[in-house]
């Protein structure tokens, strides 16, 4: 069984139809990507997974259970976590902080216990602090760990982003547009620190890029939208000869 | 362990100073001045609620002057009518006040921030005409009157002896009694604010798609932060009904909740210490500024004039413009930027990019 199904996806704003009967399945340990043009459709799948957008039509199973009853909160607790495309991150807290947040539901804590402090709260705190900071120290972000997001470049801020969303130790995580908006040389760290998400953690990956080279260089499979539909699925090889997907990106000739 | 008292961030020393100051004073002041301080002390608490639900979990109520009421009522009502102690009244008007806020907080979540101000200000409207109401509880316009309550056996011999003999008055007393719930419940605050649900609120407050992708309950998280911040209005409430020895629906009028508010942000939202200059700006500022005003020569009698006749609103208003233009972070705010200019200019701006950042900066 897929990890997750994606079953005939239809969601409309107002007149337009941003994602048009959209199907198709992420297994267990793949790095799928999910390519098209501007205005595809790709955030639009990616929110409404994430339950931000409620769907017109259609159905999203995670491990065999529907994602689009849970509320927007239960998402995380089975195992799906995220990244923003124009970063979301918590801009008044530190990194350290960001990242905690990304492990409320692992800290065994309560709003009386947490007030009070008693001991098991503050041990819970401290192993979430000895949690996050290994995450941040994957991402490499462990000398950043008490600076403020806010002051923080924007590549640097992108991988706090990541950390956040892995400290949960998700199943499958969603990444929209992991090497948007950085420059060379970081777009290389970071394909390698998606393929570390890969080989070392072990979590499943579904990402939004719009540079091919990163999308060809570390996908199992590639997922193509334009316009909504699925015009393409396949490996990286197949997809960049198809015919549809030529012209999708390069207009009819 | 010396060595982290030696690294201690210098606001650490300030709230040692601060505390020190606020032991001390009813020992070297009148019990008169003691009575005065403590009222500020009471409005600190209601601020600290205060700032727990507009600094940190971004929502805003007008309407915190009604969960006062709704504590120093239920403090009243349990002593007078009931015969109950009064220092057991205390947590009650709190818990009392922080479940009827806790279910004002759950309509009110689903209003967006312009309609909740409304919501909470129509509450700060109607409270006190709702209290005249079951006359035999409230005793209607008449208010409740209560006894002033005597120091006990162990803070008063603690008073004589550090003073030399002094008797402990009420208000002195009322006074050490607010302080301590003032500090427990600062305590309880600062926690709440560095532990996950403090994380929370922030979260729900800097992004709330964004927090809920992470599993916390939107929702929820407005609702306690306005069941806390009522328990907190709810209990400087009932110390307010203490201290005054009186209440009457005309003490919580609906300007009270506007001078939370005021206080609040003044104070500097978002800090720790911020509640305390809040609760000195809304007990100090009406007292000060219908008397200093009319006293000072320079200012043109027309503008003077104003601000005798007008009362303290004027004064509220002045001050709220010219922090909201000069020190959109309040008090505090200004202080920590100008400290942090300060150090900058100390060190030379050589050394700015490795000077390390203080442990969680936002609990400043």
């Amino acid at each position: 069984m897929p990890l997750l199904e994606v079953r005939e996806l239809t969601v409309r704003f107002g007149g337009v139809v941003a994602l048009d009967r959209v199907s198709f399945d992420v297994n267990s340990g793949e790095v799928v990507a999910l390519i098209g043009p501007n205005g595809a459709g790709k955030t639009t799948l990616f929110n409404v997974i994430a339950r931000v957008y409620r769907p017109g039509a259609g159905a999203v199973m995670l491990d065999g259970e529907p994602v689009l009853k849970l509320a927007p909160h239960q998402v995380v607790r089975r195992g799906l976590a995220r990244t923003f495309q124009n970063l979301a991150l918590f801009r008044s807290m530190t990194c350290l902080e960001n990242v905690l947040v990304g492990d409320h539901i692992n800290i065994r804590s309560s709003f009386l216990g947490a007030s009070a402090p008693v001991p098991n709260a503050l041990k819970a705190e401290a192993e979430a602090r000895n949690r996050a900071v290994e995450v941040l120290d994957f991402v490499g972000l462990a000398p950043h760990a008490h600076h403020p997001v806010a002051a923080l470049p924007f590549g640097v801020q992108k991988r706090v982003e990541l950390a956040r969303a892995l400290v949960s130790k998700p199943r499958l995580v969603l990444l929209d547009e992991p090497a948007g908006g950085i420059s060379h040389e970081e777009v290389g760290d970071m394909a390698r620190l998606v393929q570390r998400i890969h080989s070392d953690l072990g979590v499943t990956v579904l990402l939004v890029e719009h540079n091919m080279g990163f999308v060809m260089g570390i996908s199992d499979r590639v997922v193509v939208l334009d316009f909504g539909r699925k015009i393409a699925e396949g490996t990286p090889a197949e997809v960049r000869k198809n015919p549809a997907v030529i012209e999708a990106y390069l207009g009819a000739a | 362990m010396l060595a982290r008292v030696r690294r201690a961030p210098p606001r650490y020393w300030l709230v040692l100073v601060a505390a020190v100051l606020l032991i001390g004073l009813p020992t070297v002041v009148t019990s008169f001045q003691s009575s005065q301080w403590n009222l500020v002390l009471i409005f600190t608490i209601a601020i600290m609620g205060l700032n727990v639900l507009v600094g940190y979990s971004g929502q805003i109520s007008l309407g915190h002057g009604a969960f006062m009421a709704l504590g120093a009522y239920t403090t009243a009502i349990l002593i007078a009518r009931y015969h109950v102690n009064y220092l057991v009244t205390i947590p009650i008007a709190g818990l009392v006040t922080g479940a009827i806020g806790f279910l004002l907080g759950i309509p009110a979540l689903r209003l967006s921030a312009l309609y909740l101000a409304l919501a909470t200000f129509a509450l700060a409207v109607v409270t006190p005409s709702l209290i005249k109401r079951p006359e035999q509880l409230t005793g209607g316009v008449q208010g409740i009157g209560l006894v002033p309550q005597e120091p006990p056996q162990f803070a008063a011999a603690a008073f004589s002896t550090v003073t030399g003999g002094t008797q402990m008055t009420s208000e002195q007393w009322l006074y050490y009694l607010s302080l301590a719930i003032a500090v427990l419940l600062f305590w309880v605050a600062w926690n709440m604010i560095r532990h996950r649900p403090g994380r929370a609120m922030r979260a729900v407050r800097d992004g709330e798609v964004a927090a809920a992708a992470f599993g916390i309950n939107v929702a929820g998280y407005k609702t306690l932060a306005f069941g806390m911040s009522a328990f907190y209005a709810g209990v400087a409430g009932s110390l307010y009904g203490l201290a005054t020895t009186y209440v009457s629906p005309d003490t919580f009028p609906v300007a009270l909740s506007f001078q939370l508010l005021v206080g609040a942000v003044l104070g500097g939202l978002a800090s720790t210490v911020g509640p305390l200059l809040g609760g000195m700006f809304v007990y100090w500022l009406p007292i000060v500024s219908s008397q200093t005003i009319s006293d000072q020569s320079w200012i043109p009698e027309q503008i003077s004039s104003v601000f005798v006749k007008a009362g303290p609103a004027v004064t509220y208003g002045a001050l709220l413009i010219l922090i909201m233009i000069f020190a959109p972070n309040g008090v505090v705010g200004l202080i920590t930027s100008g400290y942090g200019a300060l150090r900058k200019r100390l060190r030379g701006a050589g050394e700015r990019g490795t000077g390390q950042m203080p442990p969680d900066p936002q609990t400043g």
